[in-house]
């Protein structure tokens, strides 16, 4: 995983609610054996004509989005299937940033798993992160993970909360698994412990 | 000290969480040991990729078993699987399960079939385990007073290597469903009209334990439906305490304990139910006599309605998003406000997943459909969840009842639930489905699907249209 940087990017808009993931990567998609090449079936419903051509309503088709970062959605991102496919189509699509009031469970955990970070903001502040947007497609935003914090041109920027877990893994791009197993010995003595208290699980 | 730590009165979810603590240190997300992981072809190949470049292991293969569902046809078995992706997918399932050393039940296997069936069917799930599977379904196992939860790829991938996964610890919530169930209402309609209450993120952040008089009346097939779509209130997982059904259920099977082990097991399975006056951090309560058949009508399973009612107008919505919503849903199933729900015309039915497709869910559907036949214009097919459930229905002549009313008798798998296998609905086509998901294109770019019971979409299936099962 690449490690997240601070960086100024387009913020592009998507005011819709409860955005889920078999819009995200509909399930004609899910087939592959790699992680890889999902980006282009992003959306993939919304975001192509029956004909295979761009629908120019889709709002990521506007040309002001085109090469954004940070993806600013209304409420409950992400619902739906655990299919991790949904975050490797939006990191590979280009995103490494989503801004919401909320998320669903399992989608939120795995784009933290991909590089993505997931931000949570009020209610209020969304509106007026999303009224920017409006008023100036193609604004740029800037998002500074290590000090928590999104810096906007209309003012609009604020600092946001996440567990420090996940900031230094982002921040370090470091392997989850590899972290885990620092603790292999506790993991061992946890299991020798289980099979004492739970033999039939081990018949 | 000592006794105050005593008397703590802890809920079930909090006595599995600190039984499966592995570490739990300041600065880091705790660690969680995972007694059980559950696998289909869609989401592990990725996972046994990164196994395989990271030069990992697999650490307890005995605590894995796969199954082969989301892309297997339903029909004509014996011919290869036409899709070239789909039969990659499947033919890499079987090898990465052989080279690891995993059970697997392939689609030739008897014992094949929608994961979430075939494991309860098994016995390889019991109270107080920690459950996972790279699928949301998985809250399923809810049922048994297991913590059961679905992850992503990588998490597969971590669970395989490490036996345990780092997860934050969720708030409690109790759903509690007083009062008696009317004849036609069942557990698919206490899930939507939770669901339709709280909301599709009103569980988020929450383990959910549904309790009262109404989930203890439900059969264990039952509190699976129930506990299945705990993910469609967003929660991470739902809980029914084990009782005397659940040791019912267990006994016997395969991978349940046996001898001097079911004795162990049992009586650590009675310490689990949450302690009386634990407290819970949300509490919402339900009358079963309230519950009328179900009928989601939008494109979120919040977007539910009793059968006896009509689709709303987005006007009738305060909240602006909700309102917002509402109109982008009409738009999508072609649906104008005020309609009678039982003035909406269907054009396939689909009975099955891993919410409604075990042997209860066919025996309602099928005393529904005897001496019916399916009305002209309409599709019904019948996708048995598991070879288990389809033999178990044969044996009791249901195949016939579905078959002479018109019906497709299918072989088991995901089928129409998310439709990757090829059955699917076309542009505008409009569904009665027993599955758990009516997003948009959920059953097939432009397709419309309404959620509901066995009893509903069989009664459907005869109309036409929807119909008040209670008036039949």
């Amino acid at each position: 995983m690449e490690p997240y940087k601070k960086h100024e990017s387009i913020a592009a808009l998507m005011n819709r609610s409860n955005v889920d993931t078999d819009q995200i990567i509909p399930k004609q998609f899910l087939k592959k054996v790699e992680r890889s090449g999902f980006g282009v079936h992003l959306f993939h419903d919304w975001r192509y004509n029956d004909d295979g051509t761009n629908n120019t309503e889709f709002e990521l088709n506007k040309p002001a989005f085109k090469g954004a970062k940070i993806l600013v959605a209304g409420d409950n991102f992400g619902c739906g299937s655990s299919r991790e496919h949904a975050p490797w189509a939006i990191a590979d699509y280009g995103f490494n940033t989503i801004i919401s009031t909320s998320y669903a469970d399992i989608f939120y955990n795995n784009c933290f798993k991909n590089g993505i970070l997931a931000i949570k903001v009020t209610k209020d502040l969304l509106d007026k992160l999303m009224a920017e947007i409006s008023a100036s497609e193609g604004v740029r935003f800037v998002v500074d993970l290590e000090n928590q914090q999104v810096i906007t041109p209309a003012g609009n920027g604020f600092t946001f909360d996440i567990d420090p877990f996940r900031k230094g893994n982002l921040l370090s791009g470091l392997d989850d698994i590899g972290l885990t197993l620092k603790h292999v010995d506790k993991i061992d003595e946890y299991e020798k412990r289980h099979k004492q208290t739970f033999p039939w699980l081990w018949a | 000290m000592k006794a105050l730590v005593y008397t703590m009165k802890k809920t079930m979810y909090e006595k599995i969480w600190d039984n499966h603590l592995v570490v739990d240190e300041p600065g880091q997300a705790p660690l969680i040991y995972v007694d059980r992981h559950l696998m289909h072809e869609v989401t592990s190949p990725q996972a046994f990729e990164g196994l395989k470049l990271s030069g990992r292991k697999v650490r307890n293969p005995h605590s894995i078993l796969a199954t082969m569902d989301h892309c297997v046809p339903t029909k004509n078995r014996n011919l290869p699987i036409a899709d070239p992706i789909a039969k990659k997918q499947i033919e890499t399932m079987a090898e990465n399960c052989r080279v690891n050393g995993l059970v697997l039940y392939d689609m030739t296997n008897p014992n094949n079939g929608v994961i979430h069936v075939v494991v309860p069917e098994h016995g390889f799930v019991h109270p107080g385990m920690v459950v996972v599977c790279g699928d949301s379904h998985t809250a399923t196992h809810g049922a048994f007073g297991a913590l059961a939860f679905g992850i992503g790829t990588s998490e597969v991938e971590h669970v395989m290597a490490t036996q345990t996964l780092p997860q934050k610890k969720s708030k409690t919530m109790l759903v509690q469903i007083d009062g008696k169930l009317s004849k036609y209402s069942s557990a698919k309609d206490i899930a939507l009209a939770i669901i339709g209450k709280i909301g599709t993120a009103g569980g988020t952040g929450y383990v959910i334990e549904y309790a009262g008089e109404a989930i203890r009346e439900l059969s264990m097939e039952g509190r699976m439906t129930l506990c299945n779509m705990a993910i469609e209130a967003g929660a991470r997982a739902g809980l029914v305490a084990p009782d005397e059904k659940t040791y019912e259920y267990l006994k016997g099977r395969e991978f349940a304990p046996h001898g001097k082990n079911w004795d162990l097991a049992l009586a650590y399975w009675k310490s689990l139910p949450s302690d009386e006056g634990a407290v819970f951090d949300s509490v919402i309560k339900l009358d079963a006599a309230d519950i009328a058949p179900q009928v989601s009508w939008g494109t979120s399973p919040e977007q539910v309605v009793g059968v006896d009612s009509t689709v709303p107008a987005p006007g009738s919505f305060d909240d602006e998003i909700k309102r917002k919503a509402c109109e982008g849903a009409l738009a999508y199933m072609g649906l104008t406000p005020n309609t009678k729900i039982t003035d909406i015309p269907i054009d396939l039915v689909f009975i099955g997943s891993c919410t409604n497709g075990r042997i209860e869910d066919f025996r309602i559907a099928a005393e529904v459909t005897k001496g019916t036949h399916v009305a002209k214009g309409v599709t019904a097919i019948a996708v048995p969840g598991s070879y288990h459930v389809k033999q178990q229905a044969e044996e009791e002549g249901l195949d016939k009842i579905f078959i002479d009313a018109g019906w497709e008798w299918r072989d088991p798998g995901c089928s129409m639930c998310l439709a990757m296998n090829g059955d699917e609905l076309t542009k505008g086509q409009r569904s009665a489905s027993t599955s758990n998901r009516n997003f948009e294109g959920r059953q097939g770019k432009g397709g419309r699907t309404h959620l509901v019971s066995p009893a509903m979409a069989a009664a459907a299936a005869v109309a036409g249209h929807f119909v008040d099962i209670r008036t039949l």
